[in-house]
């Protein structure tokens, strides 16, 4: 991923920052510059830091980018302010995960890339 | 408008085509819908592929396939709509020609999946890059979440979508045109590795290269020939948001909702006139969910309806009856045009093996992303 198109991208991957439309009150993650009510102001907002598990796999046959760490969870988290999330959930077997229970997120290092091996941080979330 | 027919197909055989490159399965395919049509040149082309440029790095495949189909001065364009570029391709073609602009159109699709490309990446592109893909997730992985959701939300067991890939390997046994013509049992399916859990290797679409075209003409010139007139009497197409996640219900694939409501509404059809079904069954909990959309079933019932036959070969409603994406093979860009090659080959009466007893309307979904565009085609025999 060129650099640009990662540090833009870091109030969203490092602190989970998203806008909240002041018409309609829905959380917009990543932010949007027009929500879906048709409305274009928004103030500064965050994801909760705990949510639930919506739904979640394991993925046992991965991009290159992901070869070693594979087999990986992943989960589709609603956050407890109703923002819906993908993410690993790491820290636990997958036979630890269910619909319905509780995670938080937590900052981790994602990936490296390309060659040079520059490594990507983000968001990932564990059972709490 | 004016009414369009098809009036000609071809496709190549899907699979490793290790001999052949990108133009030639094209080219192959784009000369046999010609041949069939019999028609000496053709007004215009739409080309679906979803991502050349990955797979071979080739962009640019519109004037690339008209110069080596010996047509190099005719308007011709790539569509893209990842897995259903090839759906909207022909939904392109078909307005060229319904808008009495081009008499002649050719539609077609081709990927060339094979030579060399980390296909998991280039598929997941389809996918949102900076917020799921960026956390790892592939598209195996993304149907997988709408599986366990189905399957928490419904009761959907395992056996049940199971039972979509032994079908749908059945039909592809018929088939000598697909990438895996061969029957799978249950046990096999279920026992066969885990790819993204619960789903197994024999619940995914295989990686291929193919491709397929088709003609199109307005009905005047397709009565003058001697084949049966096939039309197209509806077209629908829509879109949802590109992340799984953001989707009020994961089980819910409402552009395939949509696009089937706005073809159905144009061709004024509705679920219970429908012969036979083309759908894009990706992913085996994808064909769930999409008779589930496109009203063959209500919603929740797609495991049970397909466990108990209904969309077997002689079931109430035939779906897949190629083999679909899972044994034909899924060359992305191709398999909305191969879809449509499958049903005027059956409403012609000229499926061999496969053929359905006199199906008289027959539609194709085409698919892109984990559901975000869908198209739908409503075909009748004149």
């Amino acid at each position: 991923m060129p650099s640009p198109r990662y540090w833009r991208e870091m109030p969203q991957r490092y602190r989970l920052e998203a806008s909240q439309c002041t018409e309609c009150g829905k959380v917009s993650f990543p932010p949007r510059i027009v929500c879906g009510c048709g409305a274009r102001d928004f103030k500064k907002t965050n994801v909760s830091e705990t949510g639930t598990i919506v739904s979640y796999t394991t993925i046992r046959v991965a991009p290159d980018a992901f070869v070693i760490q594979a087999p990986y969870n992943i989960a589709i988290v609603e956050a407890d302010n109703g923002v819906r999330i993908t993410t690993q959930v790491v820290d636990c077997a997958p036979e630890e995960l269910a619909i319905g229970k509780k995670v938080k997120f937590v900052f981790r290092k994602l990936y490296e890339e390309g060659h040079c091996g520059i490594i990507n941080y983000g968001y990932k979330a564990v059972l709490v | 408008m004016r009414e369009v027919a098809v009036i000609g197909i071809g496709m190549t055989k899907f699979g490793e085509l290790w001999t052949k490159s990108l133009r030639d399965i094209f080219v192959e395919a784009a000369m046999a819908a010609i041949d069939d049509a019999k028609v000496d040149q053709i007004g215009s082309m739409y080309v679906g592929s979803m991502t050349p440029g990955l797979f071979v790095g080739q962009e640019h495949i519109g004037a690339l396939m008209a110069d080596y189909l010996g047509t190099p001065s005719i308007p011709a364009m790539r569509v893209e709509s990842a897995c259903c570029s090839g759906g909207m391709a022909f939904r392109a073609g078909f307005f060229e020609v319904a808008s009495g602009h081009t008499d002649v159109v050719l539609v077609g699709g081709v990927e060339k999946m094979n030579d060399g490309a980390d296909v998991t990446y280039a598929l997941a592109t389809a996918a949102d890059q900076e917020y799921e893909v960026y956390q790892g997730v592939t598209f195996p992985g993304l149907y997988a979440l709408i599986a366990r959701a189905h399957m928490h939300a419904y009761g959907t067991t395992r056996e049940q979508m199971a039972a979509v890939s032994v079908k749908n390997h059945h039909n592809g046994s018929l088939n000598e045109r697909a990438q895996f013509p061969r029957e799978v049992t249950v046990e096999q399916v279920l026992n066969a590795t885990l790819v993204a859990d619960p789903l197994t290797m024999l619940e995914c679409s295989p990686v291929s290269d193919g491709a397929a075209c088709a003609i199109l003409a307005p009905l005047a010139i397709a009565k003058k020939l001697s084949m049966p007139v096939i039309k197209v009497i509806g077209t629908g197409a829509a879109t949802d948001t590109l992340a799984l996640h953001a989707r009020e219900d994961l089980t819910t694939l409402k552009a395939v909702k949509l696009s089937a409501q706005s073809a159905y509404k144009m061709a004024g059809v509705k679920p219970t006139d429908v012969s036979l079904a083309e759908v894009h069954d990706c992913f085996s909990i994808a064909e769930i969910c999409i008779v589930e959309e496109l009203g063959f079933v209500e919603k929740g019932k797609g495991g049970p309806f397909t466990e108990q036959g209904h969309t077997a070969l002689d079931g109430k409603i035939p779906v897949n009856t190629s083999g679909g994406l899972k044994s034909k093979g899924h060359p992305v860009g191709a398999t909305g045009i191969a879809q449509v090659c499958e049903i005027v080959e059956q409403l012609r009466g000229a499926a061999g093996k496969r053929q359905v007893k006199d199906p008289k309307i027959g539609i194709a979904q085409n698919m892109g992303g984990s559901g975000a565009s869908s198209v739908v085609h409503v075909f009748k025999k004149e």
